[in-house]
């Protein structure tokens, strides 16, 4: 019985003396780690806390020179009829967005499962595609698209469709319904098939199974799919740009637009705002999310476990 | 029970074709999405790119090659956007392997934490992390005046530089790289490494020969995700940039939005189009080509 235990234990007494040297290079690489890990960590939220510094300032001049605490610039936004006004599009646009992308996507995952292996392939091609070509270019195809067909209405018709609300929820959809997919079919990858299976052997009908069963178990990639399709439209600016028409310009837009023309200390009350309303709905996500899973006895919750796990 | 099982999911007469009816339900309106606002959008951009522009703007249907050839004399959008997108690439991979390694090996408990951390700044507006570079960058807050001061050069104003745009990209696209490295890199079997140090393999050899090639799909996806992006990348080129860094993205905003030249915007979407097809399909080729490679969930 002891035999195995020696030649185990030989390599962990030899290895300290073998690799001296080694070791303190090793933890030389450790501290490495840690230092570039924790940069950038830095790197990646110094921006955003200078942002929302800045919105802070309380200057009429230069907004980057700081002159103390002040919630002026709030106010001065909040009382900006062009700022409302973004703002308001901006819901009018995600929201809506939301809730077509969050059901056609859970719709095809699920019905993905019910088809051919030629089929899924087709399908999972093209939900690939709209994820992964420049925004740039569905931006402009998606333009070309709607002057083309709205031209083709208006010689059918005589009354010719306009930009606005429709065309920038249309083209929102594309993209967040693949999103969409891509997260509930990832659930439903790694969803336990034998629950399943176990209630069509008890007699339920498909819809109490899937009622019972499935929809409860893909509800966290549902929820993280619906708040996330809601920042993404919420925040786009690109596609936004090409088939916006007038009056329906959104909060991003109206960023963009100050920005070139300089930076003002309204702009970052605004983009502190924005940045605190895609902040508030992860926040409201992660909550749900870590509820929903400790109430079905999971150990991984929230949306990084959703969107990472697979 | 084995008897029953395959009973109790009989289904009853018409069940099949009420079946079908679902499948078909489910999966119409991504249909028809997909053919109507990504397909259909397609192919009429590869039909303009040979149409010529309509007097007021536009496009008038013809059958012509000038819009290529035009795109081919004035190449320079097109080979800055690779030479930026590849150095994009690069940093993404420079600045996220070592964090993908930590968060994979070393971070222990606060792992979630962590990736929690990375995943936030990635969610909120790109927009806005773009714009808040201005700040850092312009003239006024402190990273210009403190490298200008530091080389005795007064104030140094880095916005409306290639570096800054570089920056941008690598600020932005940074977590769609470091993903696919740490869902590769979390799945590697330790004891694989212990193995090589055990069998004598150095520090070097081990990651050459061990971590690398577990990595390699991660990496290998991480970096097409950042790279097509990149390619028709707008907002930093636009913003950091100030419109100095001149890329395919600014090129198309052009072509589309101000002169309204679609054909001749259409003929270099296409060229975007085309190697966004052969890096995918180096891609497709790249995963089905390995036993042990597996391809990484893009989210």
């Amino acid at each position: 019985m002891t035999a195995p235990a020696v030649p185990a234990a030989v390599p962990r007494v030899m290895r300290p003396s073998v690799r001296g040297r080694g070791d303190r290079f090793a933890s030389l690489v450790e501290v490495w780690f840690r230092a570039h890990s924790a940069l950038v960590y830095v790197f990646l939220y110094a921006p955003i806390f200078v942002v929302v510094l800045f919105a802070f300032n309380d200057t009429t001049g230069v907004a980057t020179r700081w002159k103390g605490f002040s919630l002026r610039w709030f106010d001065v936004a909040l009382n900006d009829p062009v700022v409302l006004k973004s703002l308001t599009n901006s819901f009018i646009v995600a929201v809506p967005n939301a809730i077509l992308a969050t059901l056609f996507g859970t719709m095809a995952a699920l019905g993905l499962q019910r088809v051919g292996k030629r089929l899924r392939l087709a399908f999972d091609g093209l939900t690939y595609m709209s994820v992964i070509v420049p925004e740039i270019v569905i931006a402009l195809s998606t333009l070309v698209l709607f002057a083309t067909g709205f031209d083709a209405i208006e010689s059918l018709t005589g009354e010719k469709p306009k930009f606005g609300y429709t065309t920038i929820i249309a083209a929102h959809v594309l993209f967040n319904t693949s999103l969409v997919l891509l997260l509930v079919r990832a659930r439903l990858s790694g969803m336990d098939r034998t629950l399943v299976e176990a209630s069509a052997d008890l007699f339920a009908t498909p819809w109490r199974t899937f009622r019972q069963i499935t929809f409860p178990q893909l509800l966290p990639a549902i929820v993280a799919g619906f708040l996330l399709s809601f920042t993404f439209s919420f925040d786009d600016y690109v596609i936004t740009t090409f088939v916006s028409g007038p009056g329906s310009s959104t909060l991003p837009l109206f960023i963009f637009g100050q920005v070139k023309r300089g930076v003002t200390p309204e702009t970052n009350a605004v983009a502190t705002m924005i940045l605190g309303i895609t902040l508030l709905t992860l926040i409201i996500g992660q909550v749900l999310l870590t509820w929903q899973s400790r109430r079905a006895g999971q150990k991984k919750g929230g949306i990084a476990a959703v969107v990472i796990e697979r | 029970m084995a008897a029953i099982a395959p009973g109790a999911r009989t289904e009853p007469a018409g069940g099949r074709l009420r079946s079908s009816l679902l499948t078909t339900v489910l999966l119409l309106p991504a249909a028809i999405w997909y053919v109507v606002l990504l397909v259909l959008p397609l192919l009429i951009v590869v039909v303009f790119s040979f149409g010529t522009r309509a007097k007021n703007g536009g496009y008038a249907p013809a059958f012509v090659l000038d819009n290529y050839a035009r795109a081919l004399s004035k190449p320079e959008p097109f080979i800055d956007s690779l030479w930026m997108s590849a150095a994009g690439t690069i940093g993404c991979l420079l600045v996220g392997l070592p964090i993908a390694y930590f968060l994979a090996t070393r971070a222990g408990r606060r792992k979630s934490l962590l990736i929690l951390l990375l995943v936030v700044p990635f969610w909120t507006s790109f927009l806005i992390r773009t714009y808040a570079w201005i700040l850092i960058l312009g003239p006024g807050v402190g990273v210009g005046t403190i490298i200008g001061s530091f080389f005795g050069q007064g104030r140094v104003d880095l916005l409306g530089t290639p570096f800054a745009v570089l920056i941008g990209l690598v600020y932005g696209y940074l977590p769609l790289m470091v993903f696919p490295l740490y869902v590769t890199l979390e799945r590697m079997d330790r004891t694989l490494v212990e193995a090589s140090k055990d069998l004598g393999a150095g520090r070097w050899a081990t990651f050459r020969q061990v971590t690398l090639p577990v990595a390699l799909p991660g990496l290998v996806t991480g970096s097409i995700l950042v790279f097509i992006p990149m390619m028709g990348e707008y907002v930093i080129p636009q913003l950091l940039g100030l419109g100095r860094t001149y890329l395919m993205g600014n090129a198309l905003v052009t072509d589309f939005l101000d002169a309204r030249n679609w054909p001749n915007g259409s003929a270099r979407a296409v060229f975007l189009i085309v190697i966004m097809l052969v890096t995918i399909t180096l891609y497709l080729w790249f995963v089905n080509r390995g036993r042990r490679t597996r391809e990484v969930s893009v989210l």
